[in-house]
């Protein structure tokens, strides 16, 4: 009984991507129409195949992996750096850094939108990667996130290296890093799900279609191909196909990062 | 740049700085040296902008010529300007999604709060939603609710509708589907907010309430849901600041129309900043969306503290 109830909730919430699909895998028949035809029969790979050769997705599979992982990997270390002398270190002005930092989540973020906007015009890093990752490069949650982390580790594991005469950075790459991996692993999670869904700021610093991640890309070409609803279908398909396995294979760390920051 | 706090220079110890001693100095020298690129970058990208662009508000600027400083004639022309008033009106119609958000998803956090065998691949389920891109599930509901869409049919299956409906097509519906959409997306990322606070909550309270003899729905209404206000305090601020700069939804499935119906504040400053390239009163219209935002939160958080007790 309770399963059913939650069962039904679960095909409402999921029923439009599940459509999604169906019609990507169909390739007769008329998207619209009525009564509509919810199951794809007969089903092919058709649609897949055709968008990956005569449309530039796999460009925009490209472009969007490059991003992704260069924002994870300069999230990681940027924020690791940050977070490691607010939890572990003594130092003057520890306190107002802290504070400017909770500042930054109460500030309306779209001002920062058109200045940053002009800041990277003047730079001249208009349609260019590090136009696109540098604003996003250090996030705030990111750091909060890590400094919980460092908070947690133990003062000996510090001492002992410390005893055998390393230096902050090797206790920080050495012994802290591999400690705090659960939460570097939450948030490169996160990180990835945003990059790779992110659509409004590279929308506004690409203007050549060539450098478009996925999300940009797909209604760039959802606009070129209106007609074929179907080989967009795919195309949507492609882009949330991996995002989905990679929250179905992670949500534990998922729920609890959310639950840890509520922020994002 | 700007309002940078950033790092501060390593160098010797002055002179004539008692009290201080050197390992301290190399200390505090290494802890500003971790933070100097976080500071840096979020100095020019985060903090910098926030004065930058109340200054930018004062000026007309459109990239190619340089800025001309026009003091108040923005905040001055925003009165007589229609698409201002419009995309204010959108915009807070549109915070109507947020109580009817947050009631959804407290029930469905009650609901999927059970430890039932499997739970966590229905709490997967709802959440699905939430990790899909924003442009897919813009394409996606675009074609649901077209007038020969799957939406249409069910609706018309069930006996709700006689006729269909361009829902987005519809100058009076339209603006209602597009939030439609942002309850469809948003619904599973407010459930595990309100998971987490449910889970908080230590049984002993409920379980007092019902061997006092308390029905289910009184044990909710007088003992979760109380409790569970720091959740709703944060959940309903994250929501209504999202849905009064709502803009990617907007952007992918209506583009503001039909005849501005859902021309929203947030897609007036991209028009304005972005296609038009009038970066100063776009400048200017971030500067009222800030106001209205702030003056939202600090009003939300007034509501939910006052009353009863406070357990902050």
């Amino acid at each position: 009984m309770r399963y059913a109830g939650l069962g039904a909730l679960a095909l409402a919430t999921t029923f439009p991507l599940l459509w999604l699909i169906s019609i990507a895998l169909r390739t007769t028949g008329s998207v619209f129409g009525y009564p509509p035809q919810l199951l794809p029969y007969p089903a092919s790979l058709d649609n897949f195949v055709s968008v990956w050769q005569t449309m530039p997705l796999p460009r925009f599979f490209l472009n969007t992996i490059v991003l992704a992982g260069a924002a994870v990997a300069l999230n990681l270390v940027l924020c690791s750096m940050a977070a490691y002398p607010l939890a572990r270190m003594e130092f003057p002005g520890r306190r107002v850094v802290l504070a400017l930092l909770l500042s930054t989540l109460m500030l309306p973020g779209h001002v920062g939108l058109i200045v940053n906007f002009v800041t990277l015009l003047r730079l001249r890093l208009i349609d260019t990667y590090p136009g696109v990752l540098l604003p996003g490069a250090v996030s705030v949650f990111g750091i909060l996130l890590l400094r919980q982390a460092f908070l947690t580790v133990p003062r000996e594991m510090e001492d002992a290296a410390r005893m055998d005469g390393a230096s902050e950075w090797t206790i920080w790459w050495r012994v802290m890093l591999p400690v705090i991996s659960p939460a570097l692993g939450v948030l490169a999670l996160f990180e990835f799900v945003a990059v790779w869904n992110s659509f409004l700021w590279p929308l506004i610093v690409l203007k050549t279609p060539d450098k478009y991640p996925l999300a940009v890309g797909l209604l760039y070409l959802s606009g070129l191909f209106a007609h074929n609803t179907r080989a967009v279908a795919a195309g949507a398909v492609m882009m949330t196909a991996p995002i989905i396995a990679v929250f179905l294979f992670t949500q534990r760390y998922f729920m609890r990062g959310l639950t840890m920051g509520a922020i994002r | 740049m700007g309002t940078d706090p950033g790092p501060r220079p390593a160098g010797p110890r002055p002179a004539g700085w008692p009290g201080v001693s050197r390992r301290r100095w190399r200390r505090a020298a290494t802890a500003y040296l971790f933070l100097a690129p976080a500071l840096l970058l979020l100095g020019v990208f985060t903090f910098y902008p926030v004065a930058f662009g109340t200054a930018l508000s004062l000026f007309e600027y459109d990239v190619i010529s340089p800025p001309r400083f026009v003091g108040l004639e923005h905040f001055r022309g925003l009165w007589d300007d229609r698409f201002l008033w419009i995309s204010l009106a959108n915009s807070t119609k549109f915070l109507l999604v947020v109580p009817v958000l947050q009631a959804l998803s407290i029930g469905l956090a009650v609901a999927v709060n059970v430890p039932l065998r499997g739970i966590r691949w229905f709490r997967a389920a709802y959440y699905l939603p939430v990790v899909t891109s924003m442009v897919v599930a813009g394409l996606m509901w675009r074609w649901l609710l077209e007038q020969d869409g799957v939406v249409n049919y069910l609706l018309r299956a069930v006996g709700l509708l006689d006729r269909p409906i361009a829902w987005l097509g519809h100058p009076d519906l339209a603006l209602y589907a597009v939030m439609f959409v942002t309850l469809w997306k948003g619904l599973g990322y407010y459930m595990v907010i309100y998971l987490a606070g449910l889970q908080a909550i230590s049984p002993e309270y409920e379980e007092a309430a019902t061997t006092d003899g308390a029905s289910r729905w009184q044990v909710f209404r007088w003992v979760t849901l109380p409790l569970l206000r720091p959740s709703i305090l944060l959940a309903s601020t994250i929501s209504a600041i999202a849905a009064l700069k709502v803009f990617e939804e907007v952007y992918v499935m209506t583009a503001g129309g039909p005849m501005f119906r859902t021309y929203t504040m947030f897609f007036y400053i991209f028009d304005k900043g972005f296609q038009q390239l009038d970066l100063g009163y776009a400048a200017a219209l971030a500067v009222v969306l800030a106001v209205l935002v702030m003056a939202l939160s600090t009003a939300n958080f007034l509501v939910f503290r006052k009353g009863g007790w406070s357990y902050y």
